[in-house]
């Protein structure tokens, strides 16, 4: 083998410059970003700043209809994450523990669910929401999306707790602890990175979605951040570049972050199978 | 009682008195664990697919009279799209989109990228996945603005190929279907990539030692060995791929608007305009029909595709 390896030294030199033009061309698109946000006079062009500064950050941050907009995209997302890994880690013990008739069924339409595009069936969503009197509802916003995120949810959460022996949840009740009690004592706390792997994965994809509060708000002070990132590049993109890449990279912060933070889970993640949906 | 404990072996371990508990109550229990993710899949999930099929056949509005008296109107949506060039336009767009975009965009080159990453160097093998996985962890709506500043007249694609002699080309308005292919492939490269780095690396080293050992070339080993093994999941991959690449709605809206002209007009894109700027939701809801089955289609392929044990 030795041998073989360096008399085709080309064999592994092409590879290495094959990913690096490949790593080149995937980050030339950021470079603008990044140099226009540090750039007070930032055009469309890529440029290096004369002068670099914070300010188009500050001005970002500093404008409270921003702040509001973060915040309220926080409350949603943070919000739907949370109703999902409860409702659905409720959900997934019966169908990790019990031998249920209507498991396998319940099961392969969850699996179905994962699959299907959201993007479908937003026209008559929205007008779900109008029979329901919930347009422009910010909570009515947060049921709908934390039950596009239950089937993914649901199959990674029962797939997790399938890993959790059973036999520890046995002693608490011996104990005298209640099954729920043993779910939430017992159980919960050894799939803790599943828990977060789940919570991550649903509050990065409605953080990032810009088309169902695009539809289902229409109160200027109730938009996330999402849409109002859209309606900045629609007012203002044209001209305040450095503001517009300064906004997209605070906007991009939060799901970077819970990325690097879920890497730690995610080997497990992407082996099973089926409900790897990003 | 139909629902029993899963695991016998240790439900005989436990005590008679808790094992009866459990065996009697475990089927309410697990209704009542089970019923709020059915009570929000029910209104949410399956709702608006039960309205789609409702609102497909009426005439609704988003304001005017027919916003207020609904009426049942049988196939005319259908007639009246399958005799619209615009829909025929807008579903070849989908397609051409779904090919380049899902297929041999992001599927080949995430399976190139893997594939190349092997036996690599380990902080090289880091950086360029962190590069890859950039593109994938940023939100659809900045990916939009990254590529529309990236493929302007004055952008940073001009100012390179301008570094070789070639005259600035206005990307967004001369090439539109490939600016949003290329901004959608930046995207979601990453997710193939990583499901084909897994898939890989569970291949047994000894199979494609012993094929090094018959002989076998580089192209061989690849095409006969590698390809064949990760079958399953480049089919998996594949359907999922395009079920996401079907529902692309914020980047072509964001980064074209469906333009120039109709150029970009992907079926979500027709959808949205039918239904919120033509104020056609009962039209608008027909097409969202076409939607859902493909996507029903393409799910249940997947579905079976997988092989899942339940």
């Amino acid at each position: 083998m030795e041998i073989r390896k360096k008399k085709f030294s080309s064999e592994k030199v092409i590879p290495y410059m094959i990913l690096t033009l490949i790593g080149v061309l995937f980050l030339l698109p950021l470079l603008w970003v990044i140099l226009a946000s540090i750039d007070p006079n930032a055009k469309v062009s890529l440029q290096l700043p004369e002068k670099a500064s914070m300010s188009n950050f500050q001005s970002v941050v500093s404008d409270p209809a921003n702040q509001r907009a973060f915040v309220i995209g926080l409350l949603l997302s943070g919000g739907q994450a949370f109703l999902t890994v409860i409702v659905a880690g409720l959900a997934a013990y019966p169908l990790s523990r019990y031998q249920l008739k209507y498991k396998k069924p319940f099961m392969y339409t969850v699996l179905f669910m994962t699959a299907l595009p959201i993007t479908a069936v937003m026209v008559p969503v929205y007008q779900l929401f109008i029979i329901l009197k919930l347009q422009d509802s910010l909570w009515g916003t947060m049921l709908f999306l934390s039950a596009a995120a239950l089937p993914y949810a649901i199959w990674m959460m029962k797939n997790y707790m399938d890993a959790v022996s059973v036999e520890l949840e046995e002693s608490a009740w011996v104990d005298g602890a209640s099954v729920f009690t043993g779910l939430r004592k017992v159980v919960a706390p050894l799939m803790l990175p599943g828990l977060f792997t789940v919570a991550i994965f649903t509050f990065t994809a409605s953080w990032g979605n810009f088309f169902v509060p695009y539809i289902l708000i229409q109160s200027p002070e109730k938009l996330p951040a999402s849409v109002t990132i859209y309606q900045f590049f629609g007012q203002y993109g044209m001209v305040e570049y450095g503001k517009l890449a300064a906004f997209s990279l605070i906007y991009t912060i939060p799901p970077v972050v819970l990325y690097i933070f879920s890497q730690r889970f995610m080997s497990e993640g992407f082996s099973m199978g089926g409900a790897s949906k990003g | 009682m139909n629902a029993r404990l899963q695991n016998t072996k240790s439900a005989a371990k436990m005590s008679g008195a808790s094992f009866n508990k459990n065996r009697n109550n475990s089927s309410l229990r697990a209704i009542f664990f089970l019923l709020p993710s059915w009570i929000l899949l029910l209104i949410f999930f399956v709702g608006p697919i039960l309205l789609t099929f409702y609102f497909a056949f009426t005439n609704m509005s988003l304001t005017g009279a027919a916003a207020q008296n609904v009426e049942f109107v049988g196939f005319q949506n259908f007639t009246s799209m399958f005799a619209d060039p615009n829909f025929r336009l807008s579903v070849m767009k989908t397609i051409v989109f779904l090919i380049f975009s899902a297929v041999v965009g992001q599927q080949v080159l995430g399976f190139i990228i893997a594939i190349l990453m092997r036996e690599r160097n380990r902080a090289f093998r880091r950086v360029i996945g962190m590069i890859v996985l950039a593109g994938w962890v940023t939100p659809e709506i900045v990916v939009a603005f990254t590529f529309f500043a990236f493929l302007n007249d004055q952008g940073t694609l001009n100012s390179i190929i301008g570094m070789i002699g070639i005259e600035p080309i206005t990307w967004l308005y001369t090439f539109p279907m490939v600016s949003v292919i290329i901004a959608n492939v930046w995207h979601g490269t990453a997710f193939s990539m990583l499901v084909f780095q897994s898939a890989l690396d569970n291949i047994p080293k000894s199979v494609e030692e012993a094929a090094v050992i018959d002989g076998a070339s580089r192209w061989q080993r690849l095409w006969k060995i590698t390809v064949p093994m990760i079958k399953g999941q480049i089919v998996t991959n594949m359907i999922l791929v395009t079920l996401q690449t079907l529902g692309v709605f914020t980047l072509i809206y964001a980064l074209t608007g469906g333009g120039p002209g109709m150029d970009t007009q992907t079926l979500p894109i027709y959808m949205y305009n039918q239904a919120f700027v033509n104020y056609q939701l009962g039209y608008g809801t027909a097409i969202s029909l076409v939607m859902l089955l493909i996507g029903v289609t393409a799910s249940v392929l997947y579905i079976r595709a997988l092989k899942v044990k339940i």
